[in-house]
């Protein structure tokens, strides 16, 4: 085992570097971008920045964070995942726990199944789903952002699976002994699901973060953005080089190239911050989630 | 227990769902009933069921615009290019992950790889305008320092479909990879010990013991992703492209967008979104059944 032969060693190596070489492929995009946003603006627009800042200013941050309109839609941001955290959580608990019962104990639960099934199938489309959210009166409102994705049928779904899988026993023992469905949810299923709802924490935290496509089509006024819609409008509409002419109108102002990597990499940061703590959870959720056989 | 104590013992569970339930009617469930827009020349005033309905018309104007076809060819090659590359890389990088011996290198590795993942395509779609400008950006610096004319990747139609899917197997790679690792993990071990055993060389061990432990998983992938073929990816081309790469770039979800919301013809888009839920709606069920019948995959 120990004897290695040279093929062997040419390989290992080279095993090594292209893949440490990958992962800081992942990784330059980002820290190039943190060097422009603290470089000066001259010699960010000459192209002299590389992977370290050149001429280091805090400049371009102290004017986005002293911009209103970022500061507001960052509260919006905040709004909807606070709003929209509660409800898909709540809502994932209270739909997998019936579902994932068995026939003989829920009769109606493939029937429900399909019901929730049904609507990763197919779906009306862009159009109709903009109707409706105009037609019951959500526009511009925070909760345009929050009803529509509501039911987050993929968790309901990697949930269920994880509720399946507890021993019945202890739902059992717990309905001898008096308890009823709401108790046994709660009391039981919940504190025993902790790892699975990390992985959906994480995964609706950073959904609703990500969102920006639904403030851009229900939310009339720049001022009701969502962050990652307001960046959308910053760092990709008001970009001269994506020269884009029918984006480029008087209102939109071309932005710096200092400003917009300050912009995009505030935008990324918050996951940047809570993806090393969750790590541990979501790997076993992917997997959980895949794999199962 | 007789049916009517039965009923009682359910009751909560019924209340449980409500709340979801009637989520989905009104915001999945009412919108499907709306395709009917794609029949009609809707006015929203007139409300859902209160348009002239046209039959066809719709559908026929559709099929007389002159891209349509292009953005269907573009939709369908670009998705399933990230499909099939999607596929290999993830499968090749854990191949090559799991030789790794070093388990601190190996973590930093997959930590690093499946960043991108969580990071939105407005984030990302701005990294990529920032670095393939080709005045400024850094690839462009790269290529002159060696010698070659800069190249205007998200402006030309040459290169903006290669650009959609190296960028997209970029950001998502990592993430399937674990996937795949956690396949290889679970191998039996004494296989490989068998095969130590037997003089097998490390190549034969991968060959005959890993990729073939690897089959069951990159069947259910596959299949599933055959559901995938008209989705090539709203928010990355929606971020990423401009009118100079449409006749490259454009794909069904951008032109159902601007038909729609931005020139304001709901009938036509919707029969754009109605022919496309329809495909999909085929597709994504024969993949649930291929995974069932040959991966024996479930739902639930």
């Amino acid at each position: 085992m120990h004897v290695q032969s040279l093929g062997r060693k040419i390989f290992v190596f080279s095993n090594y570097t292209f893949l440490i070489l990958l992962s800081l492929l992942c990784l330059f995009p980002l820290i190039q971008v943190l060097a422009i946003s603290f470089s000066s603006s001259p010699a960010a627009s000459a192209g002299l920045v590389k992977f370290w800042p050149v001429d280091f200013t805090m400049a371009s941050y102290k004017y986005i964070l002293g911009k209103r309109e970022f500061i507001q839609s960052f509260g919006i941001t905040m709004q909807r995942i606070a709003i929209g955290y509660t409800i898909n959580m709540l809502i994932s608990l209270l739909c997998a726990y019936p579902l994932a019962k068995e026939r003989q104990d829920f009769r109606l639960r493939t029937v429900y199944a399909w019901f929730f099934i049904f609507t990763i199938l197919f779906s009306g489309g862009l159009i109709p789903v903009y109707l409706i959210v105009t037609n019951t009166g959500l526009l511009d409102s925070i909760w345009a952002l929050v009803l529509p994705g509501a039911v987050p049928v993929f968790n309901v779904i990697l949930l269920l699976n994880f509720f399946r899988g507890l021993p019945r026993e202890i739902e059992e023992s717990a309905f001898m002994d008096g308890a009823g469905h709401w108790t046994v949810l709660w009391r039981m299923f919940v504190p025993m699901s902790m790892p699975v709802l990390a992985t959906i924490t994480l995964f609706t935290l950073v959904g609703h973060w990500n969102s920006w496509f639904d403030g851009l089509i229900y939310m009339n006024f720049p001022d009701r953005y969502p962050l990652s819609t307001y960046l959308q409008l910053m760092v990709i509409n008001s970009n001269p080089m994506k020269m884009d002419p029918t984006n480029l109108s008087g209102i939109i102002q071309i932005s710096e190239r200092t400003t917009r990597a300050a912009q995009i990499f505030l935008g990324a940061l918050p996951i940047l911050l809570v993806y090393p703590f969750l790590q541990r959870f979501f790997v076993k959720g992917i997997v959980l989630g895949s794999v199962k056989g | 227990m007789n049916k009517k104590a039965k009923t009682k013992r359910e009751l909560p569970l019924h209340f449980m769902l409500l709340p979801g339930a009637l989520l989905l009617i009104v915001y999945s469930y009412i919108p499907m009933t709306g395709v009917v827009i794609a029949f009609q020349k809707f006015v929203p005033i007139n409300g859902l069921f209160g348009s002239k309905w046209i039959g066809l018309d719709n559908f026929r104007y559709v099929l007389q615009m002159p891209d349509i076809w292009q953005v269907l060819w573009n939709t369908i090659f670009i998705a399933s290019m990230k499909i099939i590359v999607g596929q290999i890389v993830p499968i090749a990088i854990a191949l090559l992950l799991n030789e790794m011996r070093n388990a601190l290198i190996k973590r930093g590795v997959q930590t690093l790889i499946y960043l991108p993942h969580f990071l939105s395509w407005v984030i990302l779609g701005a990294i990529l305008v920032d670095i393939l400008s080709p005045s400024q950006g850094i690839v462009n610096q790269v290529l002159g320092a060696i010698g070659l004319e800069p190249v205007y990747f998200l402006g030309s139609n040459s290169w903006f479909p290669g650009v959609l899917i190296a960028s997209e197997v970029w950001k998502e790679f990592g993430f399937s990879t674990i996937v795949y690792l956690a396949a290889i993990t679970g191998i039996n071990p004494a296989l490989y010990e068998a095969a130590i055993v037997d003089g097998a060389s490390h190549t034969r061990q991968v060959w005959h013991i890993t990729l073939p432990g690897m089959v069951p998983i990159i069947i259910l992938l596959a299949t599933l992703s055959l559901g995938n073929v008209l989705n090539a990816g709203f928010d990355q081309v929606f971020n990423l492209y401009s009118p100079s790469v449409y006749q490259s770039g454009d794909i069904l979800d951008t032109l159902i967008y601007r038909i729609g919301l931005v020139d304001a013809q709901f009938g036509v888009a919707t029969a754009i979104g109605f022919f496309k839920s329809c495909v999909s709606l085929v597709l994504i069920s024969i993949s649930y059944y291929l995974a069932y019948r040959l991966a024996n995959y479930r739902i639930f």
